[in-house]
């Protein structure tokens, strides 16, 4: 029979708060975590906006040695290692001394690690200085730096690996890591993402203008999901991570319980149907979501609250028409929905787990997080569901038992994970 | 610069890299990097680069082969000096 999944641990460092306790008090206030940054101005970006989380050195120094902090500048590996660890501890777990952890991996996801580094070493290479290179840039620059840092500092002896979908990575790594333990391959998994942040990253987005460039001057009015004023998203940065673990190895161990994944889909809208490499197939978002909500083993009612995707473009309301239909549920029944990018910006391939970390600390502690910036709902979105849905306040609830969560990537990938309140 | 000075230097260099701090403390010119203070193969590199900077020297592939103890680095950084 296969293994139910629990979360047992959660960790994060997200550009309102680093670490449980702040994250979830910034959530819950509203708080957000877009600054101005000049040197984005100085760079000539539509965009000067971001978020990034605060990390002091002295910080650092609590999850990285003196010696794995030595030309150190993969801040995508930084955010993971943060988020990893802390997870790990709030699952009550250690590090292992010589033997691995043989039953406990990770899956970590990222776009891409290390660009700084990777810039830093492309001038060298130009000036013919290939040794000058040192003995880290491998490290800090492969994609499955992410999970190799984390593996190494915990000493996991599961599968260690990094996966890569956009936008959509967390949550995917969510599934992947849920799909392991539920076949019996691990007994946990960490599963987290992290997005790296500064002008190599976010360049590219602003070349396609697809970031807002009219909130340089109102920073934290800036990024605004489901608004009818909605221009374009904030880029942000960080990392989520939170331990899978079977439901009976939690039980085993006394391991206090977050939440229930019940289960979720992948899929991609092939770029087929008006799907894109950057714009979703609207059928293919609906199927992943009734897929989603089929291999969970629920019905569409059942979904108390939505936590979306919802970047502040102007695909917002399509979105919202594609839950809607997929679930089949409109107006006042529709349930609640709330984009923690109102707060954050869009964490990119970070925005999954971060975003998750979220949904499952509202779950346990039962509570639904305010959507800022959102006091003039899209005349579109208010046409489909009710105004209340979409709550300005934050709410403290105890009837919120099931909750959705999606993310969409370039590529037209989707991923769609359900969990439960255990 | 006398032995002294040059092991000082050296000590500096390697410092970040060592994993094992009982061996650093009884360094002498006998010391293996690997071996007894269990510096990661992957950093000697680093070491390397470390060297050329403090000294202002460049040292070939061949003669970083050598460098896998107090002494032998010592020997290649001296030789690397007077050949300045």
């Amino acid at each position: 029979m296969s293994k139910r999944v629990v979360i047992t641990g959660l960790g994060v460092a997200a550009p309102n708060g680093v670490g449980l306790a702040d994250f979830e008090a910034a959530i819950k206030a509203g708080k957000s975590g877009i600054r101005h940054f000049e040197e984005l101005k100085n760079m000539n970006f539509s965009c000067c906006i971001g978020g990034i989380p605060e990390v002091s050195d002295e910080l650092k120094l609590k999850y990285l040695t003196p010696l794995q902090l030595r030309n150190f500048t993969s801040s995508g590996i930084l955010y993971a290692c943060m988020s990893g660890i802390d997870a790990w501890h709030d699952a009550g777990l250690s590090f292992a001394e010589d033997e691995p952890h043989w039953d406990s991996g990770c899956i970590f996801g990222t776009g891409i690690s290390g660009v700084e580094k990777m810039r830093e070493a492309t001038y060298k290479l130009d000036e013919g200085k290939v040794k000058r290179l040192g003995s880290t840039s491998v490290a800090q620059t492969m994609s499955s730096g992410v999970s190799a840092y984390l593996g190494g500092i915990i000493g996991l002896g599961n599968q260690v690996t990094t996966n890569s979908s956009a936008c959509a990575t967390g949550t995917e790594a969510i599934l992947l890591a849920y799909e392991r333990i539920r076949a019996g391959l691990a007994t946990r998994m960490i599963a987290g993402s992290s997005g790296e942040h500064g002008p190599y990253i976010w360049g590219g987005f602003d070349a396609m203008r697809v970031m807002t460039y009219k909130h340089n001057n109102s920073p934290t009015e800036g990024s605004r999901p489901l608004s009818s004023t909605a221009s374009g998203f904030v880029p942000g940065s960080g990392g989520g991570a939170l331990v899978l673990e079977s439901l009976e190895s939690a039980l085993e161990r006394g391991a206090p319980v977050y939440a229930e994944v019940l289960g979720g889909a992948v899929n991609s809208g092939g770029q087929r149907l008006g799907g894109t490499m950057t714009a979703p197939n609207s059928t293919a978002v609906q199927r992943c979501i009734k897929s989603a909500v089929e291999n969970a083993n629920i019905q569409a009612d059942d979904i108390d609250l939505i936590n979306g995707h919802l970047t502040a473009t102007i695909k917002d309301p399509v979105e919202i028409e594609n839950w809607s239909v997929a679930l089949g549920r409109k107006g006042e029944d529709f349930p609640y929905i709330h984009s923690l990018k109102s707060m954050i910006g869009h964490c990119l391939s970070g925005a999954g787990a971060i975003e998750s970390v979220a949904a499952v600390l509202g779950l346990k502690n039962e509570f639904i997080f305010p959507n800022t910036n959102c006091d003039d709902l899209h005349p579109e979105i208010s046409s489909l569901i009710a105004p209340e849905k979409v709550p300005t306040k934050l709410i403290e609830t105890k009837e919120v038992n099931v909750v959705a969560k999606a993310s969409f990537g370039f590529g037209d990938v989707n991923a769609c994970v359900i969990f439960k309140k255990f | 610069m006398n032995k002294t000075e040059l092991i000082d230097s050296l000590k500096e260099i390697i410092k970040p890299y060592i994993q094992d701090e009982a061996a650093f403390q009884n360094l002498t010119e006998d010391t293996k990097f690997i071996d007894d203070l269990k510096i990661n193969s992957a950093n000697l590199v680093d070491i390397v680069l470390d060297v050329e900077d403090k000294f202002d020297i460049h040292i070939e592939d061949d003669a970083m082969e050598n460098m896998l103890t107090v002494k032998g680095a010592m020997d290649i950084i001296t030789d690397k000096i007077g050949a300045k």
